[in-house]
């Protein structure tokens, strides 16, 4: 432990000023990203400009495809956390980019008219977000010329050369196809997503491409089946099978929206139950947001998965709840240097408060932990744990005080702190900057 | 549905019967058998599916047979849907059949609603294949005449919801004894948006099946209705958490104070009355017993000595009690759905003279869920015994509140009030440990606490109110 508490504290935990490290590594965050968006321009900007040089086949579908992309584009919603907020607008761009035939009659567009309509389509329907300022378009965007120009470049010289029909007929082999082919689509779009992600927000990779490939199964699932059913219905029975087909998946959006309003309101009125304690003069103002914000960081970098990181923040939130039950207020609610008993039997109490809340039971077992030596936790407890106390003792301590935090906790690592996670925490701080709680 | 009336096991048994009826010809149909085998196949395997992934969860149709409208509808219809447009209609009503005989139903008599949900959607599936069929839809399915197959599609769908929805309504009628005008009243409307929806996407797959691609290909149509489906349920499921978190929130809250159990959700109830009273809508109503329910959460931020305090109270404290509706206001803050509820929370302390707090507003300058919230607290902290004095009957409440009305409560909502009352009584859901009130309407009158001049807590609590200020129970913070 002693090689960890000498390694050179990180620049962060300075008291000079909250953000010197965001300063230092924003050079190297967006290159990555900036690159990515590069490709994705040119490659539009290409593909426009060879079909505006050669014109457009298939007027017809190609009009009917834009017009349902735009109006995709135009439903799109603006959620906090969606994977896909433009579900129609996905399939179709992806249903144009495998289309065989147009009502029993063999299309011939290349992939540059493809990208190119798409493109268009896309930037029309972004048009009205851009102008009310919601959402980040050009990520959207950037995300979807790769990912329509991957599954055109799959499918489209095959198909033309007639290799397609070749190997596999027009029977259900074909469908197989096509569907094998959207997977394909749907894999390069989920690590092209985490990629994006990481670059921006340098959290590690793995977990944020299995975050993405489970939300490929939720609504990536539909929109994938969607894409291949349009295809080939298309090819069935023209190009009115697209208005048929919206449908359908606009329940599935419809019914995402929901669940995602929910989902936020919960949030809210958890964070609500969290503010009690800091109201009633238990803890500091925003103790339980900062706690939470900094637990959900650790537990990233640590790799936790998606619904594990949800689980850790609401726990997180609630962990001083106990301290209502309290007839007198801990001083400065710094439960971290009280007595390890009484910090056991506040975090009890805190337990049977968030069984009561009908949240998940894991979070109850992370509040009812929080207090345990660090080999008997779980590592979310162990989580809220570190980062609880490095909170409580780096607001008190004025200038330095992150410095110390550090110092204690890393010195708390024989029995009381889990040593991963507090070097994981110093990785997030040197970071972030998240290191003078008193921001925010 | 614990004990069925005889009429709606006769009627059931009805149903059933037309329901064998439609299928008679089945000997002598010419069907392509195979696919009505792979149909019925189908039809059963996604019922299964869904039981065994949502057991227990309670999923969006929960395990209602013939308890809520539309509750025979599930995701895989559209596989109904696309046999009706594809099969015979003696063919087609045999394919729900054995999904529906072999589906999990939670609720009893088991057997009971196992075959009316088989005689429902048989008759269903048979009413819209003989109308797809009459129309000639199946050839234009077959050889996709586009704009056409919509058209005979479209009526199918009609027909089926009318059928679901004229059984649906009649087994209300018969079993749950709803009014019959009221259990056909909007059912069909309501149903025939989720059930269209259902049929364009059971006519692509009638389509896909029909095409060079196969069965296999029709199947992705039902992805989409799977993972909404799947997401209703994950949303019905974080809605009861979400309101068992607030209830949780209330409950604190009324521990905390000593209350009896259950007064903040009284008073989101009688808030809510009020409201329909004054003809708010639905959604309004909702928020409005949400203000109710959550009008004292900010008492969590005062410390539970001052609360339970038993005797005089200093102004100090007095004033720290006081900030109550600010810290509530503080804390739901960041709830967005709340909305008006917000204000309601801060201001429910005002009065209409303007001698109220937290800011002393006057008359209008209230908002108008503050002055309802207001009426509704006061009139449950009268009618709930406390810990120093035993509850008052309705009567003498609404008395008390009448008298009040204009310092200090708003007439109309007292008014809107009082006729709630008389219309529908009092009927508090979560009622208190001791007796409900209203059980006791010839209560002794409430003993008087002895008087402490400097004490307007205990006086105006006991006494009702206090003639300088006017205070009624109010919410029992104290002054």
């Amino acid at each position: 432990m002693s090689t960890l508490s000498r390694e050179p504290l990180p620049p962060a935990a300075g008291p000079t000023g909250p953000l010197p490290p965001a300063g230092a590594d924003p050079p190297r965050v967006p290159l990555a990203l900036t690159a990515v968006r590069a490709v994705a321009a040119l490659v539009a900007v290409a593909a426009l400009a060879v079909t505006l040089w050669g014109g457009i086949d298939e007027r017809g579908a190609a009009l009917a495809f834009a017009v349902l992309i735009g109006v995709g584009e135009l439903a799109r919603w603006s959620g906090a956390e969606e994977r896909e907020s433009a579900p129609l607008a996905a399939a179709g761009a992806l249903a144009y980019a495998l289309l065989g035939e147009n009502a029993g009659h063999p299309t011939h567009d290349g992939v540059p008219q493809i990208v190119a309509v798409v493109t268009a389509a896309s930037l029309l329907g972004c048009v009205p977000h851009v102008a009310k300022g919601r959402g980040p378009t050009a990520d959207h965007l950037t995300r979807r010329v790769l990912t329509v120009a991957f599954a055109a470049v799959c499918f489209q010289p095959l198909y033309n050369e007639g290799r397609l029909t070749e190997w596999a007929g027009t029977g259900p082999a074909y469908a197989a196809l096509v569907v094998a082919l959207l997977l394909l689509t749907a894999l390069w779009d989920a690590v092209l997503a985490a990629a994006m992600a990481h670059a921006r927000t340098r959290w590690p990779f793995g977990p944020l491409l299995r975050d993405e490939l489970r939300g490929t199964l939720g609504i990536g699932s539909a929109v994938c089946a969607t894409g291949a059913v349009m295809a080939l219905a298309v090819a069935v029975a023209g190009l009115w099978a697209l208005p048929v087909l919206c449908l359908p998946l606009l329940l599935t959006q419809l019914s995402f929206r929901r669940y995602a309003a929910v989902r936020t309101t919960y949030r809210q009125t958890i964070a609500s139950l969290a503010r009690a304690t800091e109201i009633a003069g238990y803890t500091p103002a925003g103790h339980a947001r900062r706690v939470a914000a900094l637990s959900r960081a650790v537990g990233r970098e640590l790799g936790l998965s998606g619904p594990e990181l949800t689980i850790l923040e609401y726990a997180a939130l609630m962990h001083d709840i106990g301290q209502l039950s309290l007839v007198d207020p801990v001083p400065g609610g710094a439960t971290a240097a009280l007595a390890p008993a009484e910090q056991r039997r506040i975090a009890l109490l805190g337990g049977a408060v968030v069984r009561q809340t009908g949240v998940a039971a894991e979070v109850a077992v992370v509040v009812e932990r929080q207090a345990d030596p660090y080999r008997e936790q779980p590592v979310s407890a162990s989580i809220v744990r570190a980062v609880n106390a490095y909170e409580e003792t780096a607001g008190e301590a004025g200038p330095g005080g992150p410095f110390r935090a550090l110092e204690e906790l890393r010195l708390g690592t024989a029995r009381d702190y889990r040593p991963e996670v507090v070097e994981s925490l110093a990785r997030v701080l040197a970071r972030d900057g998240l290191t003078l709680p008193l921001v925010g | 549905m614990r004990s069925v009336p005889p009429w709606a096991r006769v009627y059931v048994v009805c149903t059933a019967l037309a329901a064998a009826f439609c299928a008679v010809p089945v000997p002598d149909t010419r069907a392509p058998w195979p696919a009505v085998a792979l149909f019925a196949v189908l039809c059963a395997a996604c019922e299964l599916l869904a039981a065994s992934r949502f057991a227990g969860d309670g999923g969006p149709e929960g395990a209602g047979a013939s308890g809520e409208p539309g509750a025979s509808l599930r995701w895989h219809t559209p596989v109904m849907l696309a046999a009706a447009f594809l099969l015979p209609p003696p063919a087609a009503a045999l394919v729900p059949l054995p999904g529906a005989l072999l589906a999990r139903v939670e609720q009893r008599p088991r057997r009971l609603r196992r075959v009316w949900r088989a005689a429902q959607l048989a008759l269903s599936t048979w009413a819209a294949s003989k109308v797809h069929w009459s129309l000639g839809g199946r050839d234009a399915v077959v050889t996709s005449d586009f704009p056409y197959a919509l058209v005979a599609a479209g009526a199918a769908v009609v027909a089926f919801c009318l059928v679901l929805t004229v059984l649906d309504g009649g087994i209300l009628a018969l079993a749950e004894r709803v009014p019959v005008r009221a259990a056909w009243r909007g059912l069909f409307l309501r149903s025939l948006a989720p059930v269209a929806v259902h049929g364009l996407a059971g006519l692509m797959m009638a389509v896909l099946w029909r095409s060079p691609y196969g069965p296999a290909a029709a199947l992705l149509v039902l992805l989409p209705m799977y993972v909404s489906w799947w997401v209703f349920a994950q949303y019905h499921r974080e809605r009861a958490a979400h309101r068992a978190t607030i209830r949780a929130l209330v409950q604190a809250v009324d521990i905390k104070d000593g209350y009896t159990r259950g007064h903040s959700e009284r008073v989101g109830q009688a808030s809510m009355m009020i409201a329909r009273e004054l003809g708010m809508d639905d959604e309004r109503a909702e928020v409005l017993r949400f203000a109710g329910i959550l009008h004292d959460v900010g008492k969590l931020g005062v410390p539970t000595r001052l609360l339970r305090k038993d005797g005089p109270l200093t102004p100090e404290e007095r004033r720290v009690i006081e900030l109550h509706p600010e810290y509530g206001h503080e804390m739901v803050r960041g709830i967005g759905f709340l909305g008006e509820a917000r204000s309601a929370i801060l201001h429910h302390h005002e009065r209409l003279d303007g001698s109220g707090y937290p800011y002393g507003l006057k008359g209008g300058q209230i908002p108008e869920f503050a002055r309802v919230v207001a009426v509704a607290d006061a009139f449950d902290a009268m009618t709930s015994t406390r810990s120093y004095r035993r509850a008052r009957p309705v009567p003498v409440a609404l008395e008390e509140l009448e008298r009040c009305a204009g310092a200090q409560f708003d007439p109309r909502m007292v008014e809107a009030f009082v006729r709630a009352l008389v219309r529908q009584g009092w009927h508090p859901a979560v009622t208190a440990d001791e007796t409900p009130p209203h059980a006791e309407p010839h209560h002794p009158p409430a003993p008087r606490v002895p008087t402490d001049p400097d004490s307007g807590r205990r006086t105006d609590r006991a006494a009702g109110p206090d003639p300088r200020r006017g205070t009624v129970g109010g919410s029992g913070s104290g002054p």
